[in-house]
């Protein structure tokens, strides 16, 4: 059983982020970290991979610099390998080159069963890339998994809805998205922190890929960011003094927002 | 922002930037034990420490999976880790609270380090694995009721008969006594100090827990009462018959509360720093004035010394360079230092500074443990006092 897992990193959400005013992009020049978002997949991916008695997962990135501190996290959870594709032509990536690069990687890891990722990277929510690499793979998509059971050839899962869950099953291999929450993600042990600066990660450039950078980045964009502004501040809330009916406009205005 | 010379303001909560001292291996790891302290010890540590307790069977598993128990010992399932790293480990955790790094100390430093340095092929391979992964609780019997300081009066005794030891004695101030699983007691014997390794279930093996303490109060502290307890010689420690053996243990200690006690003061700082611009008095936060502004100042300075004093330590200890004397240096200053921190926080917080809702005065509590355990702030004063003039001041006369 072999699980690639697609993980992102970011900057830490810990740090007051910053959109540079030339680009209208998020700057992430500072240090990045494993997106959050991604660690249940990892956590789903070594699980799967236990309850099979053998096999490996594999981690594919992406990013614009040669950053691996995100990637050293998950290999010290057990990740076994992983592959980054770091090049500065992939500045300015939409979703569709992300997916584009991401599928071009996953097709060098030899023997995948299963392609694991996030619902959506916790920076850029787009939340559209799995179904885009799926697509480029031309692979089964499942989304929004909270368990998954790998049976043979087949992958089953519960695929969370807002009334409750679908069981839905699809021939391997196939890409399925991992809500987030759904697993408690293992702390990396010292063991798995030492071991992982010994594990390889695979350096690749767009052109390694076989991809022309016109297709990836700022020129194979399909998008382009018009404008940036500041979110609003946020106003001051609405002070009720309870004179003995403050709890009748407490439920108008709870009435009123649709919440009750 | 940033500053007129283009290098970027400085963080408060690290001034000097000593983050940039550590490899990113050590920053995940150090990273790693923040989190698991935030998860797993901060939501419940004032109730524990109000309770009087420390869920010790529970957290020991989880300590051990992570690889904190025995992590700077090589082999038989530890981790390995280098000594700054184990240092970063005990910073985090006491930066949680005393009681889980005395927790990891103990079972580290006073009872795995002994039977790994001093211990037979057999009885490391026995006891190690399994206590590096938490199964197995241990404690350390050393200090008596009537001999701290000064252990070469320890009345314990073990007498030879056959095959086997007999043991009688009291030891007093034990952490996780009564929890353990196995003790491992210095006695005296005929021929010098002997380490034994005494499982808790043996006859004769009783430990009754000290209570109305008002400090390390998330921790376990007993007494250990041995009456004609009977071990075999394969358990006794058998590279070792001096007083050397258990104050090796105690240097490995020290050098994880020299880091630790850096932690318990930077969690008080950041306490005081968060509250002061939070606190709203004359219409202004108290951060405005300038007699709060100071206390900020002088703890931010004080928690960046001790970690700079502590991370240079733990680089010198890496390299085999670290002697005793340093480890005393370490373990004085930094411990007082972090309850100078600790009361001037409390100070900050006002009358929110004496409830446990706030981290303070449990940390400045049990730093008034930790500043006199593993050596009190005089021993250490005079053992850097021989070190500088060469002269022996601990017994008068």
């Amino acid at each position: 059983m072999n699980v690639v897992v697609c993980v992102k990193q970011i900057p830490d959400p810990a740090d007051p982020g910053a959109l540079d005013p030339t680009t209208k992009t998020l700057k992430r020049d500072g240090k990045l970290i494993l997106d959050e978002s991604d660690s249940y997949g990892v956590e789903m991916a070594l699980q799967l991979v236990t309850a099979a008695g053998g096999g490996e997962v594999t981690l594919v990135s992406m990013a614009p610099n040669g950053e691996v501190s995100g990637l050293r996290t998950a290999l010290a959870m057990g990740a076994a390998k992983a592959i980054l594709v770091s090049d500065d032509a992939l500045a300015g990536s939409d979703a569709l080159g992300t997916a584009k690069v991401l599928a071009k990687a996953i097709e060098r890891v030899e023997g995948a069963d299963l392609i694991l990722t996030a619902t959506e990277s916790s920076d850029g929510y787009t939340g559209t890339v799995p179904e885009q690499v799926a697509g480029l793979l031309d692979l089964p998509s499942v989304t929004f998994a909270k368990h998954i059971e790998v049976d043979g050839s087949t992958v089953k899962v519960q695929r969370q809805t807002e009334a409750g869950y679908d069981d839905v099953e699809c021939p391997l291999p196939a890409v399925v998205s991992v809500t987030a929450g759904v697993v408690e993600p293992r702390y990396p042990s010292f063991k798995g922190i030492m071991a992982a600066k010994s594990k390889p990660v695979d350096t690749l450039t767009v052109a390694d890929l076989g991809l022309d950078a016109s297709q990836v980045g700022w020129a194979g964009a399909g998008q382009e960011i018009v404008s940036i502004e500041e979110a609003p501040a946020r106003e001051a809330g609405e002070v009720i003094e309870d004179d003995g009916t403050a709890f009748e406009k407490i439920v108008a205005y709870l009435d009123n927002l649709k919440v009750l | 922002m940033s500053t007129p010379t283009g290098a970027p303001a400085p963080d408060p909560r690290d001034f000097l930037r000593l983050d940039g001292l550590l490899s990113d291996e050590e920053q995940l790891l150090r990273d790693t034990v923040r989190r698991f302290v935030a998860d797993r010890i901060l939501p419940e540590v004032g109730t524990w420490f109000d309770e009087g307790r420390f869920p010790s069977r529970e957290l020991a598993p989880e300590l051990g999976r992570l690889g904190l128990l025995g992590m700077h010992l090589e082999g038989y399932g530890c981790a390995g880790s280098s000594a700054t790293a184990y240092g970063l480990a005990c910073l985090e955790l006491e930066a949680g609270d005393s009681g889980a790094r005395s927790f990891v100390s103990v079972q580290g430093s006073l009872a795995m380090f002994p039977i790994w340095r001093f211990g037979s092929e057999e009885q490391k391979a026995e006891w190690l694995p399994r206590m590096a992964a938490g199964e197995v609780i241990g404690c350390f019997g050393l200090t008596e009721p009537d001999s701290g300081s000064d252990p070469g009066a320890m009345r314990t005794r073990a007498v030879r008969d056959g095959g086997d030891w007999v043991l009688n004695g009291t030891k007093m101030w034990i952490t996780n006594g009564s929890v353990a699983d196995v003790a491992v007691v210095w006695a005296r014997t005929d021929d010098g100090v002997h380490g034994f390794i005494v499982p808790t279930g043996t006859r004769g093996f009783e430990a009754h827990d000290i209570h109305k303490k008002v400090s390390l109060r998330a921790s376990v502290t007993s007494e250990l009462v041995l009456t004609d307890v009977r071990v075999p010689e394969s358990l006794r420690l058998p590279e070792v018959r001096s007083l050397r053996g258990p104050l090796s243990c105690l240097n490995e200690a020290r050098f994880g509360i020299l880091f630790g006690a850096a932690g318990a003061a930077r969690a008080c700082y950041e306490a005081a720093l968060d509250y002061a611009g939070e606190r709203v008095q004359f219409g202004v936060p108290i951060s405005s004035f300038q007699l709060t502004q100071r206390k900020l100042v002088e703890m931010m300075v004080r928690v960046q010394k001790a970690t700079l004093v502590a991370l240079h330590l733990g680089r010198l200890k890496d390299q085999g360079l670290l002697a005793p004397a340093q480890v005393s240096f370490g373990k004085m200053d930094n411990v007082r230092e972090a309850l100078w921190v600790a009361r001037e926080a409390r100070s900050v917080l006002g009358a929110n500074g004496i409830t446990l809702e706030y981290p303070v005065i449990r940390h400045m509590n049990n730093l008034e443990s930790v500043v006199t355990y593993e050596g009190t702030n005089e021993v250490h004063t005079l053992v850097l006092g021989q070190a500088l003039t060469g002269i022996d001041a601990f017994a008068p006369g």
